[in-house]
């Protein structure tokens, strides 16, 4: 298997990691399906929501020390961001609910169309936050 | 006390060694320093960024180097 870090190195700029929540709903799999096609681009690097919860160090130091987190959550319970919270995460989040973009939990299976509008709002997020830069 | 700089070895991972092992003298700390190259190993460790500075395997930070001053309060917890 080809690996590497994820979020990757400092050296090479800003560190990005998207964190989805990857919960059991259509949202919560819209959410999650999502942020696996983003990191694809290779302006991010996706982490895990389960580590973070299950007080892993590494989890946790390398979410403290991204630049930046994009957090994607597919409901109004905002499980990824509250999870986070209680890691003392806060800080340097571009927060997404897959709600907010009109999709209905438990209305909306996880389709292409539904996962590329969520991977668009995701991009325009990172984008807006470096402002010129793109990556 | 093991000390491990996790990471590729690039001048980021470089300094953070640098400056750990400084602050592990200054400590006069009983420490070994160890460099975790293998993404694998530092993939185990859950380490998304680098570099990553673990302390008796747990990992203390990531993405970031810090002063020896700083990297002293971390040792010295």
């Amino acid at each position: 298997m080809n690996q590497s870090i994820t979020g990757g190195c400092a050296c090479s700029g800003k560190t990005t990691l998207v964190f989805p929540c990857s919960g059991a709903a259509d949202t919560g799999e819209i959410a999650d399906r999502a942020a696996r096609a983003f990191v694809k681009g290779g302006c991010a690097g996706m982490s895990c929501l389960a580590g973070v919860g299950a007080n892993i160090s590494g989890f946790i130091a390398s979410a403290k020390g991204a630049d930046r987190l994009l957090v994607v959550d597919g409901c109004p319970l905002e499980c990824a961001r509250k999870a986070l919270a209680e890691k003392g995460v806060m800080e340097n989040i571009l927060h997404l609910r897959v709600t907010d973009l009109g999709f209905v939990k438990g209305k909306s299976p996880a389709t292409g169309e539904r996962i590329n509008a969520v991977v668009e709002e995701m991009g325009r997020k990172l984008s807006a936050s470096f402002q010129e830069e793109s990556c | 006390m093991l000390i491990q700089i996790l990471g590729t070895g690039c001048a980021k991972c470089q300094k953070l060694e640098e400056n750990a092992a400084r602050a592990a003298r200054e400590l006069n700390l009983d420490a070994r320093i160890e460099k975790v190259k293998d993404l694998s190993q530092i993939i185990d460790f859950g380490v998304m960024i680098t570099p990553a500075l673990a302390i008796d395997g747990q990992v203390k930070l990531a993405g970031k180097v810090p002063s020896v001053e700083d990297l002293k309060q971390i040792l010295a917890r």
